[in-house]
């Protein structure tokens, strides 16, 4: 595959959930090794897109390729391989410590376990490798979905509404991470209400209203 | 598929031995339950110890249903099931793992309630002791199928009191094979027979959960 193939291309991308359309004809091309925003207000549309380029959702009408998978005839969970995912609810096994929940991980992954300990030091979780996972702040949460992704290694990175509950020197923090993402090659697609304010990031913006990519 | 499911069931037998649901929540409701069963049926021990195998396998069917909503709650904690999602796990691994997982949990609390049924119900230990391999295959059974149905009513957004509805009739015939094999054991009588529907439905439901999992996963 040629490495100018986008990572993501959707047309006319329709997502229905019991006759309801959670996304009304998306059209949209996103970059490899790109930083893209999904900017709009609640209900836009955002955390709907991001579920359907994570084969999370499927695709009711429209056609679509993710990372080289087709999104109406592809093998979904082949696709989900090649994402990550991170979810603004904190998404682990609450009652596994930090390091239990990046050991799934990595031993799900066949990853060898000493990517564990790197991706806690990484993200300045490693004195909290032993908490249970329900006793961490969500700005620590935060930090260990972000250890869970540098574990897995995914080719696009999906995270919704990334920070929220993030003081200013974890939201410096994160932004020294996405550019180091997208530095490595990956490809990054975030969501948020308002375009970024990082003078370090310079991402696409991309403004969702009803379903629908609204803008640039 | 193996390699999987031995780290699910590992991940869910930790998750329990953690936060100890199974050990202050379900094994004490079973053993209360058994305990209102012996009073209701009066203070004729001749009468609790006929009617123990029955009693046995309807607190069991109780506890199984809170332990396979248990179960699935587990996976389905708000964000964890995307962030799981995108792993990517063989669907057979993670059915599999899960029902390794739940029968263990389910033997334990069987154990439990079979020490308290001799207590309580005054059923014979060596007529206990003889049922023990049919009743630990009979609740593996339970956990099997209980998996399957229980990704069947709470894969999606399906409600949890859909559980019981549909499984009651697909546990039926396990919990009369089940307690006819238990009373056997205690009164005598044939004892192979009822095995042998235990044990065709084990692989039934293995195969069918082996197969389906993933679809359910995804409905």
């Amino acid at each position: 595959m040629a490495s100018d193939h986008p990572v993501v291309r959707l047309v006319n991308a329709v997502v229905m959930s019991r006759g309801f359309p959670l996304l009304s004809g998306v059209d949209l091309e996103l970059e490899r090794g790109s930083l893209n925003v999904v900017t709009g207000a609640n209900g836009a549309g955002k955390t709907s897109l991001l579920r359907l380029l994570g084969g999370l959702d499927a695709l009711s009408s429209g056609a679509g390729e993710v990372a080289g998978i087709d999104l109406a005839h592809g093998d979904r969970r082949q696709l989900r391989r090649r994402v990550g995912w991170l979810g603004h609810e904190g998404s682990f096994y609450a009652d596994l410590s930090v390091r239990e929940n990046l050991l799934f991980a990595a031993r799900a992954l066949a990853r060898p376990e000493g990517d564990v300990d790197t991706a806690l030091r990484r993200v300045g979780l490693a004195h909290r490798a032993a908490t249970i996972t329900k006793q961490l702040s969500a700005g620590q949460r935060r930090r260990l979905g972000l250890a869970w992704l540098l574990v897995r290694r995914p080719e696009l990175w999906l995270l919704d509404e990334p920070y929220a509950s993030l003081d200013d020197a974890g939201r410096e923090f994160f932004d020294h991470l996405l550019a180091e993402v997208v530095d490595a090659g990956a490809s990054v697609v975030l969501s948020a209400h308002d375009a970024l304010r990082s003078r370090e990031l310079r991402p696409r913006t991309i403004r969702m209203a009803g379903g629908r990519v609204d803008g640039p | 598929m193996i390699r999987i499911a031995r780290l699910v069931a590992a991940k869910d037998l930790r998750i329990e031995a953690r936060s100890r649901v199974l050990l202050w929540q379900v094994v004490p409701f079973g053993v209360i339950a058994l305990l209102l069963a012996g009073l209701a049926l009066g203070p004729t021990q001749a009468g609790h110890s006929t009617a123990g195998p029955g009693l046995f396998y309807l607190v069991t069917l109780f506890v199984t249903l809170l332990m396979i909503n248990r179960s699935q709650s587990l996976e389905n904690a708000a964000g964890t099931r995307a962030s799981v999602a995108t792993l990517g796990l063989d669907p057979a691994g993670v059915f599999l793992g899960k029902a390794a997982a739940l029968s263990v949990e389910l033997w334990i609390t069987g154990v439990v309630l079979l020490a308290g049924s001799v207590l309580v119900l005054h059923t014979a230990l060596i007529g206990t002791v003889h049922a023990l391999p049919s009743i630990l295959v009979t609740l593996t059974t339970l956990a099997v199928a209980g998996t399957l149905y229980g990704a069947l009513t709470q894969g999606g957004d399906g409600p949890a009191t859909l559980l019981p509805v549909l499984t009651l009739p697909a546990f039926a015939p396990l919990l009369i094979a089940g307690e006819r094999s238990y009373s056997a054991a205690l009164h005598g009588g044939a004892l192979w027979e009822w095995w042998v529907i235990v044990v065709v439905a084990l692989v039934a439901y293995t195969a069918v959960g082996i197969l389906l999992y993933g679809v359910l996963e995804e409905s």
